[in-house]
This record gives structure tokens, sequence and C-alpha cells, in this order.
């Protein structure tokens, strides 16, 4: 939104401008490459979670609670109801796994509700080159998770089901054992795709979503504000801006949803046994 | 797009912290939840017992009352009926004993005619004693003639 300040170090061309803000601030080479802004933030943000959590799980009583604890009761039944409706069994890692998706992803895609000029011109400021401050917006950490998940659905599938159940179901699983080939060609597709839809979905959603808005700050800060065109650009970035805020609000939290009710099926799947 | 060491930190981190929300959050905040929810259950229960015994203990309280309020007209009744009773024995005992009164007093009253009658007989037969010995003089002597004026008098 504040297209207009950047245009004054040496007046970026738009893609120039764009490039640069979906730019990691990174820190190493090839494999081993840090992207600082990244982790910092998705971090923070997970930290901000589990500390906040915690806090009220110690404080937890069971008289009348306070308006805190109250509000973490509250999320913790809608994701407890979420994974009742889904998932009939007794698992330890399903329900906790499903909070946790919950709110870091909502808290990391919260970060696109911050304009998308004032965390970049600030670590200008004090010298960074890049900051990308939705985590959710940078493939590695929404592979990141989502490769997780799909190890703890490996990790279910095989200690469920035994080795020679899954490979038994992965073999005969959909169409009988006559089709074998074919059924553990069907299975390996179905469970590679899993995590790596899971984690393009997240990321095309949030990334899309700041591209627009960066599309709207570039709109904005185009044109020399004196002139009619700049007028008539500066409102049109305000208004399509909050547009698109506006609908963007409603994306930040499907997604996290998105990704927390098919990480409880994949769960929940590995826990049942087909006949 | 090459997988970098970032995403091997976000799995850590993310491994790391669903560990957490594992072990110290998620039975914690729930266990919370379940036990308030007993609470409640175990509240609202004992409201409703406590409903119960009431109405219980206010048709038993109607009960006793209206077992002393036969009670008490039972009483009532009785003390009414001895106290005519008593009346009535009163009344009998008191008309018997004017009767006894009235009794005695004729017997006295007979006693007194009967003395009263006596005591005139004897002064008859001596005023005929003494009008016979007026009119026989010497002639009759009280000694001789006494048996004969004693079965005069009685005959009298």
């Amino acid at each position: 939104m504040a297209a207009a300040e950047h245009a004054s170090d040496h007046a970026p061309s738009g893609s120039e401008y764009i490039v640069h803000h979906l730019g990691n601030l990174k820190y190493g080479e090839g494999f081993w490459t840090f992207n600082l802004d990244s982790i910092f933030f998705s971090v923070l943000l997970g930290l901000i979670f589990v500390v906040s959590f915690w806090l009220a799980a110690r404080k937890a009583t069971t008289g009348v609670p306070g308006k805190f604890q109250n509000f973490v009761e509250t999320v913790v039944e809608f994701v407890d109801s979420q994974v009742r409706d889904t998932f009939h069994g007794t698992s330890r890692i399903i329900a906790p796994l499903a909070l946790t998706i919950f709110c870091w992803i909502l808290l990391m895609n919260f970060m696109d509700a911050v304009p998308v000029d004032l965390f970049p011109l600030i670590g200008q400021k004090v010298g960074l080159e890049h900051l990308k401050v939705v985590p959710t917006t940078d493939l590695q950490i929404t592979l990141g998770m989502s490769i997780t998940v799909f190890l703890i659905v490996m990790f279910y599938s095989f200690k469920i089901k035994g080795f020679r159940g899954f490979t038994w179901e992965l073999l005969t699983h959909p169409f009988g054992k006559w089709m074998m080939p074919f059924n553990l060609l069907l299975n390996l597709i179905e469970h590679l795709a899993r995590p790596v839809s899971l984690g393009l979905r997240l990321y095309g959603n949030l990334y899309a979503g700041e591209m627009i808005f960066l599309l709207l700050a570039v709109l904005g800060g185009s044109f020399a504000i004196s002139s009619l065109a700049g007028i008539g650009g500066a409102f049109g970035q305000l208004f399509l801006g909050v547009i698109w805020a506006g609908f963007h609000i409603l994306v930040i939290p499907l997604q996290a949803f998105i990704f927390m009710v098919l990480t409880i099926v994949y769960l929940s799947q590995a826990h049942e046994t087909h006949h | 797009m090459d997988i970098t060491v970032t995403l091997i930190v976000q799995m850590l981190v993310f491994m790391i912290f669903v560990w957490i929300v594992m072990k110290f959050i998620w039975p914690i905040i729930l266990g919370a939840m379940n036990e308030r929810e007993q609470k409640i259950a175990a509240g609202l229960a004992a409201a409703e017992q406590g409903q119960k015994d009431l109405s219980e203990a206010k048709s038993r309280a109607e009960d006793v009352i209206k077992e002393a309020r036969t009670r008490a007209l039972a009483i009532e009744s009785q003390a009414r009926s001895q106290a005519n009773q008593i009346l009535e024995d009163a009344r009998k005992a008191a008309s018997l004993e004017g009767e006894k009164a009235l009794a005695s007093a004729k017997s006295q009253i007979e006693l007194e005619s009967n003395r009263a009658r006596d005591a005139l007989r004897g002064q008859v037969v001596s005023l005929a004693v003494a009008g016979a010995k007026r009119v026989l003089e010497k002639e009759i002597d009280a000694k001789t003639h006494g048996e004969l004026l004693d079965q005069i008098a009685a005959k009298l």
C-alpha cells in the first residue's frame, strides 16, 4: 500500500518492485540456503501460538474460565469437533497436530494482511535487502509442513497397519489383488501427490494473494502523485485493495482450515483399515 | 525449485511445536474442559436432586400439616364431647343432689310433723286426761286406768 515511498530510491520498474518483494532474505548457497525471513517469522509466529496456548494451559482452571482461556478453549473445541467429525478412533497426535497446523498457518497467513511495504521498508532501513513477511508464501515453508504431515501419515500407516498390512493395502486397494501393479501405481501416485498438493495449495493461494497486493501497490505508485493518473492510481489501489483485502480475509482462515482438515483426513485414513 | 535447508528447518520446527502441543497444551486444556463439563453435569444433577428433595419435603410437610389438622379436629371434638359429658354429669349430680336434699327435707318435714303430731297427741291425751280428771275427779285413778288411757292415746 505504500509503494510510493519505495519509488523514491531509484524508481524501480513495476516488475523489479514485485520481484524484489517476492524475494527472500537468503543466507547460503544451493541446498544450504536459509530463507532467514521465512524462518524468522515462521518460528516467531509459532512461538506466539505455542507460548500463549501454553500459558493458557498452565493457568487452565476447571472453574469459571477467564477471557483468554475461554478463547483458547473455543479454538481447542473447534479443532476437537473437526477431528471428531472425521476421525472415530483414539489418537494422541491427530488433534494436537490439527491444532498446531490451524493456529500456526492462520497466524502466518495473517501476515498477509500487513501492508506489503511496511516490513520491507523497515528492513531496508536496518540494512536488510529483502524481507518477506508471509512465511506461507514461501514454498519451502509450506512444503516443509506438508512433507512433515506426509511423514507422520506414513509413520502411522506402518505403525497401525503393520508393514505387511500397509503394503498389502497398497497392492490390493482399490481394485483387488489381480490388479496389483496398477493398484500400487495408483496408490503411490495418490500418496505422493498429497504432500505436493497440500503444500502447493497453501503456497499458491497466499502467493497469489500477496502478488495481487503488490500489483495494486504498483498501480498506486507507478505514476507521479501530482498527475491525474497518479491520483487515479492511488484511488484505484485504495479501492481495489479494500476489495481484495476483504476477499483475502476469507482466504486466510480458509486455507488454514483446509490444510488442517486434509491433515485430519489423511491421518484418519492411516488409522482405518480397508476391508 | 530446489529443496533447501529452509524446508528441513521448517519440518524440525513443526515437529517440535507439534510435540509441545501434544505434550503440554492439548491434554491439559482438554482435560480442564472435560473436568469442567463433569463438574457442571454434577452440579446440574445436584440441583435437580435438591429440587426433588425440596418437593418431597414440601409434600411431607403438607402431609404432616394435614395430619395435625385432623388430629386437632379430633381433639377438639373429643374435648367438646368431654365437656358435654362433664356438663351432663354435673347436671345429673346437681339434680341428684337436689333430689336428695328434697328427700331429706321431706323426711325432715315428716319427722318434724310426726314429732309435732306425737307432741300434739301427748298434749291431747294429757288434755283428755285432765278433762276426764275434772269430770271424774277421784273416780279414776291414774294408775289403774293409765293403761287404758295409753291405748286411747295410741289410737289418736
